[in-house]
């Protein structure tokens, strides 16, 4: 090894002889004016095409899938605008506004989750895993079993609950910057204080209160309108391209707070933004169709894996977010025709092992986090 | 500032260090056109508890120079400080005559590069991933691999031999490798000063001789103003150019390893009783420790000795 040291590059490096192609699996795009430049991955690229268009396929089949079974092609009319009246109606205003929660509440909960995960390098960093979603619960239950108003009513307090238990996770776990493993330590310990809350709450509610509640907890695409949708697709258009953005900082924090700052992040900065981010995503998410299982844990661990990354991909991690939730919601469905069951008991029958497959994994590394 | 090593001329001259120290005495020879880099009344503290009390030093300009001391003597503290990871409670830390931490995060991360002690790189990041986030310092979110950047980590990798592993996984290498791959980011960010924290921490003599010599490159033939925190004083002898001892959070030595590193000085640093020969192969000082089992007669040593303490 000691031999084998190259001459150094210095002097005798060949000015501009940079033959393309050097790095072979990264697809480099370069423009002259603007200065634009970057680096795609063919095979991230292709996971996020195949996730799209599953995603896609799921929403478009879920549509058709009700009480009437509506012909794929009429859907597909009725989505563009054309078709005949009834079936307009029943697309745009009774099925559509479902598939669309689905479609961006996966999303939210999806990029939610890898920003968290990439931030404090663990897998088990979701906001299902340090307390967000248990807030969001414990405040919309509150406001139900209280007698607070519904509709935006319980869109706010979801939002207050997720953003106070975020908070308090955040000043918790404070230790001269927070390190990965302390905020999920701390997160879990927020979590159960909020189940307890929420056990509390349900255990004092009258029945029919309870009943609602325990609807709302389990994660729930039933009868979602438009308005109840309004306010999660102003966040994801806000907050989606800020975590995009975030990115590149974001994989310099991954090689730890002392290199990154070596490397001129600001640190602190930017962990706030990601947990604004991350925070805001899931609370709005959590407030449209309650605490989907889950889908911020292992959507972005589907996306990596397939993606071959060393970081959740955020946006492959958002299409699988929504491909998951879709999948869940149509099985729900097609499981028990009549009833309709909560999406969040599906995602957490399939989100499980997926949880101990992850858990599994960490311990045979040694790398828990 | 606002030039990284690629603007500057390319300094190369072969120099020994011997014939340089007699010319210039004691000081060694600043090297022109790099930053300068220093730091005036530190305090240093985690909590309430001071590491550093009043220190000043100053970094010799295009030099390698190698901080040691005992365990717990603030050597790593005074380089966090120097890299700017450390607020000091008193005092700053210098650049080119400004205060590091009045230097924007970004433009300072265009001069001055820290690698800290064993770091960590994520599940399956490759090695050009790995030394490609070097160039964050100088990208923007819309320009994120100009030619530059791919110049500069080309040319990182063919410094540091890792070329033909650039599409492994770090957490595959081995210990060298890897701490290869990170030298070659830090390499990639082109910063005319690289602070590096015991950067042979974990690595088997070959592989350290093989870092070491790496830095050396890097400061003969790229010009560049490398600090390292070493333990090995041997290492620290014949690899730099100015030595600081520390010992208690004060430095207690500091100069061209011939006139700092004498038994008295280890006596005091480290607590160890010593005699000092020249080391066979490049004539900086060698250390070899005395200990209480295996010493023949003190004073019948068969090496050259320079100074021995009992």
């Amino acid at each position: 090894m000691t031999t084998e040291l190259a001459p150094a590059p210095g002097p005798e490096r060949p000015a501009g002889a940079m033959p393309p192609g050097r790095f072979p699996g990264r697809l480099a795009y370069r423009l002259a004016v603007p200065p634009v430049s970057g680096v795609l991955s063919p095979r991230l690229l292709g996971v996020c095409a195949v996730l799209a268009a599953g995603t896609f396929a799921v929403f478009w089949v879920g549509i058709s899938v009700g009480d009437i079974s509506l012909p794929l092609p009429d859907v597909l009319r009725a989505l563009a605008g054309a078709g005949d009246p009834g079936t307009r109606l029943i697309v745009h205003e009774l099925r559509l506004p479902r598939a669309v929660a689905g479609l961006l509440v996966g999303i939210a909960f999806g990029v939610s989750g890898a920003l968290l995960q990439t931030m404090t390098l663990n897998p088990l960093a979701s906001p299902d895993m340090m307390g967000i979603t248990q807030g969001a619960g414990t405040a919309v239950v509150a406001s139900i079993v209280l007698g607070w108003d519904f509709g935006p009513g319980t869109q706010f307090m979801g939002l207050l609950g997720a953003l106070t238990a975020a908070v308090l996770v955040y000043v918790l776990a404070w230790k001269r910057g927070t390190t990965g493993y302390r905020i999920v330590l701390v997160g879990v310990g927020v979590a159960w204080i909020c189940t307890s809350a929420t056990d509390y709450l349900m255990a004092h509610g009258r029945q029919f209160e309870a009943q609602a509640a325990l609807g709302w907890l389990v994660g729930n695409l039933n009868g979602r309108t438009w308005q109840q949708i309004g306010p999660l697709a102003l966040t994801l258009a806000v907050l989606l391209p800020a975590a995009l953005l975030l990115g590149r900082q974001m994989r310099t924090l991954q090689l730890g707070d002392d290199v990154a700052r070596g490397l001129g992040t600001r640190v602190q900065t930017v962990r706030i933004a990601v947990l604004v981010c991350a925070v805001g995503l899931v609370a709005f998410g959590t407030a449209t169709a309650g605490p989907v299982a889950f889908v911020a844990l292992a959507a972005p661990q589907i996306a990596q894996r397939l993606a071959g990354t060393a970081f959740p991909p955020p946006v492959a991690s958002g299409l699988a977010g929504a491909f998951v939730v879709l999948v869940s919601d149509l099985a729900a469905r097609k499981l028990t025709p009549g009833t309709e069951l909560p999406v969040g008991i599906v995602t957490g029958a399939l989100g499980a092992p997926v949880l101990l497959w992850l858990l599994v994994r960490a311990n045979r590394a040694g790398s828990g986090g | 500032m606002s030039s990284t090593y690629e603007d500057r001329p390319q300094g190369a001259e072969p120099r020994t260090p011997s014939r340089e120290r007699q010319a210039y005495g004691h000081r060694v020879r600043p090297r022109e056109g790099a930053p300068e880099l220093g730091a005036r009344g530190l305090r240093l503290a985690y909590d309430d508890r001071i590491v550093v009390e009043d220190l000043d030093v100053a970094v010799p300009p295009g030099r390698v120079t190698a901080i040691v001391g005992a365990n717990a003597c603030g050597k790593s503290t005074l380089l966090r400080a120097l890299a700017r990871l450390l607020k000091p409670r008193a005092g700053a830390v210098h650049l080119d005559g400004r205060s590091v931490h009045s230097i924007p995060t970004r433009e300072l991360a265009q001069c001055l590069g820290i690698l800290p002690q064993s770091p960590v790189a994520p599940e399956g990041l490759t090695v050009v991933d790995l030394v490609g986030r070097g160039r964050s310092p100088h990208q923007t979110w819309w320009r994120q691999w100009s030619s530059g950047d791919e110049q500069a980590v080309d040319d990182a990798l063919r410094a540091t031999s890792m070329t033909d592993l650039a599409h492994r996984a770090v957490d595959e290498l081995s210990g060298g490798q890897r701490q290869r791959a990170w030298i070659a980011m830090a390499v990639a960010q082109g910063t005319p000063v690289l602070l590096l924290d015991e950067p042979t921490t974990y690595l088997d003599l070959a592989h350290q001789i093989d870092v070491l010599d790496l830095v050396t490159d890097l400061n003969r033939h790229q010009g560049r103003t490398v600090v390292m925190v070493l333990h090995d004083l041997n290492h620290a002898c014949r690899y730099a150019d100015h030595i600081i001892a520390m010992k208690a959070g004060r430095i207690v030595g500091e100069g061209p390893p011939a006139e700092v590193v004498t038994a008295a000085m280890v006596e005091e640093v480290f607590g160890l009783r010593c005699v000092v020969g020249d080391d066979p192969v490049s004539g900086t000082p060698m250390v070899i420790p005395v200990g209480r089992h295996h010493s023949s007669q003190p004073g019948s040593v068969e090496a050259p000795v320079r100074d021995a303490v009992g």
